[in-house]
């Protein structure tokens, strides 16, 4: 008798259930729980009902959304702000827990900084309160984002209480065109998809353009899973997975390491393995994209023109349409090249990775902003290696701000915001209204589209512009 | 946590898809400590915006129900989302569809989220658009939600959620009926796959 085959998530889901109850919910082990300053409501909750960090040694502290982008050597200014930095190493150290603080030379940004540091293995359970924990689902780990009571559970019992999601197959076979970047590719997934598309399930990402991605690439795709509503994304691991792992401090070494690779070739989904729904689409018909409106579901094709409300036979989303069109300061029908941008941002856990520092550089080299801008790596030694490689005097000398390694401008909780009314063409992952600033307008494309943006004031299709 | 069993307020419809938790808490109040109160944080932004949000029309003052419309509460899995609606008084959402963390994050801060089909929820918010002011009933253990004229309809809840919210349950607690579980699958885990663990630097 053969096995019933079964998916990738099937195969890490089953490998953690420790309980179920007669309602279908599952106990799940969780073996990586990693934290940021937003965790202190939880340690509230522990410390209130005097319980105990159950696996210190699963658990991993860095501080990302509040620290600054620049002047680490002096005393943060604003108190509330220091308050959230301090306050996270406090209850780390108080209860055991390794802490990735300011003066860590692996700081950075929680979901850069896991995978860097060999934390974030295949076949992993891996929880954070933070909703683009999906990230760590590049290595064919089921990683999902919890709330703070969810927070504190793990913290208290290394476990969590959830139904098996229902899964949802993405497979884009083909070759992608020249610029097209994973983060046009994700963004083009949840335009197909829909935001809240994928409510429910757990994605899997499948087919030979994204076996192509390097590990960076299949980072920023498992990394905006959430944009769609997917709580987690996931890519079988292969030999590009093991080779990025080896010899990371965190992960297993020598006949470890072996053992470890063994284990995780048979995660990949089983053929005749059944989804409960499948989505295809051609790498090729995908466009370097960009977004107009104020979801991430309205990424279109960067040659587009803003969309027409008028058109839409719908008289709710017509209006949803307008409401968006207005913030954004958009008109119907204008093309989207002919729209001006203000500044730039170049950063966050969707694209501030060393190969997306090199496609932004690689489009500004010798050139000169016409915006101002901020780049910000997403982790000291991304940091470093890009100083190694001189990019940092790239985007100096384009004009452009080289930060430290934080969230900054993502959700500008750290003081950097985009002025109000001001439009940025940013790498980031949302462009809710408000999230880069009050009343900050943002457009969501790839490194190298921002740093073409940068270039010519303006939304910009790279393939016109480029490289030198 | 306060149990929910039954609840009589006034509904308020918002008629926007996809409203994420950056809108319903900017992320600038997310260091506030809770004993602060998140009420006056609840969408602070949205509501200095051009005209008057709907709970601040009149007739909608003391509202206790939000209708939405699909994806309330995606994007950011922030709980002070949730804080923000429980302070203000918003004890129940309903929607076409809710982000799961969400949805989650509701049902442990005892903030129901009711999921209507798309043309229940759309009806709905129409009635409650022309008719500020309208109560709705929500009786949680019939698992029904009720206008003012009566016609009950019936809406589904995931059983322990529902049990969760009706008896303000401490999760930990529960957890922990199932140490023994838990200690036996930490030491399988150490005898047959060490590599689980991470290797200290
Ligand atoms: S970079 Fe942005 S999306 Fe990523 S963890 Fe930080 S704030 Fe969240």
């Amino acid at each position: 008798m053969t096995a019933e085959p079964r998916t990738l998530l099937d195969k890490v889901w089953d490998a953690h259930v420790m309980a179920t109850r007669p309602d279908g919910q599952a106990l799940l082990a969780i073996d990586r729980h990693l934290l940021h300053e937003g965790s202190f409501h939880a340690f509230g909750m522990l410390d209130h009902a005097g319980r105990a960090v159950r696996r210190p040694d699963l658990t991993f502290a860095v501080a990302d959304h509040y620290v600054p982008s620049r002047d680490r050597g002096a005393p943060i200014p604003d108190p509330e702000i220091a308050t959230m930095v301090s306050g996270l190493a406090g209850n780390a150290g108080r209860h055991g827990i390794r802490h990735f603080g300011l003066e860590d030379p692996g700081q950075g940004i929680v979901h850069v900084i896991a995978p860097e540091q060999g934390l974030t293995l295949p076949g992993l359970t891996v929880v954070c309160g933070d909703s683009h924990t999906s990230t760590h689902g590049a290595f064919g780990a089921l990683g999902f984002g919890i709330g703070a009571t969810e927070v504190a559970h793990v913290l208290a019992t290394q476990a969590l209480w959830q139904r098996r999601p229902k899964s949802l197959r993405v497979t884009i076979d083909g070759r992608l065109g020249p610029h097209v970047a994973a983060k046009d590719v994700v963004l083009a997934i949840i335009a197909a998809l829909g935001a809240g598309g994928a409510v429910g399930h757990v994605l899997e990402y499948a087919g030979s353009a994204i076996r192509g991605l390097s590990m960076e690439g299949r980072l920023t795709i498992c990394n905006m899973s959430i944009e769609a509503g997917a709580r987690a994304g996931m890519i079988a691991p292969d030999d590009t997975t093991f080779a990025f792992l080896e010899g990371r401090p965190f992960a297993p070494r020598g006949d470890a390491f072996a053992r470890a690779v063994a284990a995780w070739r048979a995660l990949p989904t089983d053929d005749g393995a059944r989804f409960d729904r499948e989505v295809v689409l051609e790498a090729g018909a995908i466009a370097p994209t960009v977004t107009w409106g104020t979801s991430p579901e309205t990424a279109v094709p960067v040659t587009a023109a803003v969309p027409d409300p008028s058109a839409e036979a719908d008289g709710t989303k017509a209006g949803q349409m307008r409401a968006m069109l207005d913030y954004m300061g958009l008109a119907p029908g204008t093309p989207l090249e002919a729209v001006a941008i203000d500044r730039v941002f170049i950063g966050s856990c969707t694209n501030s990775r060393i190969e997306d520092l090199r496609a932004a550089a690689g489009v500004l080299r010798g050139r000169r902003a016409a915006v101002p801008g901020l780049v910000v790596p997403g982790s000291g030694p991304v940091r470093r290696q890009a100083e190694a490689e001189g990019l940092d005097a790239v985007f100096r000398d384009a004009g452009l701000e080289w930060g430290e390694p934080g969230c900054s401008m993502c959700v500008g909780i750290n003081g950097d915001l985009v002025p109000a009314g001001e439009r940025c063409a940013s790498t980031t992952n949302r462009n809710f209204p408000g999230r880069q600033g009050p009343n900050a307008r943002t457009h969501l494309m790839s490194p190298a589209m921002a740093a073409a943006a940068a270039l010519t004031g303006r939304l910009t299709d790279i393939r016109r512009l480029g490289t030198p | 946590m306060q149990p929910f069993t039954t609840l009589r307020a006034v509904a308020v419809a918002l008629d926007v898809a996809n409203v994420d938790t950056d809108q319903i808490l900017p992320a600038r109040f997310l260091k506030k400590p809770r004993s602060a109160g998140y009420g006056g944080f609840l969408f602070h932004d949205e509501r200095r915006r051009g005209d008057a949000f709907p709970l601040d029309r009149p007739g909608n003052a003391g509202a206790g129900i939000l209708v939405a419309d699909r994806n309330f509460g995606c994007g950011s899995s922030r709980e002070g989302a949730v804080y923000a609606l429980v302070d203000a008084g918003i004890r129940c959402v309903v929607a076409p569809s809710f982000g799961d963390i969400f949805a989650s994050n509701a049902a442990k801060n005892g903030l129901l989220t009711i999921t209507l089909p798309e043309d229940a929820a759309a009806a709905l918010r129409a009635r409650l658009g022309a008719e500020p002011g309208t109560v709705l009933t929500v009786d949680l253990p019939a698992e029904t939600l009720t206008g003012p004229e009566g016609g009950a309809i019936p809406f589904p809840i995931d059983p322990f959620r529902k049990r969760c919210l009706v008896e303000g349950l401490d999760d930990v607690d529960l957890t922990l009926e199932h140490a023994d579980a838990i200690a036996a699958y930490e030491a399988a885990v150490a005898r047959d796959e060490p590599w689980r663990v991470p290797a200290r630097t």
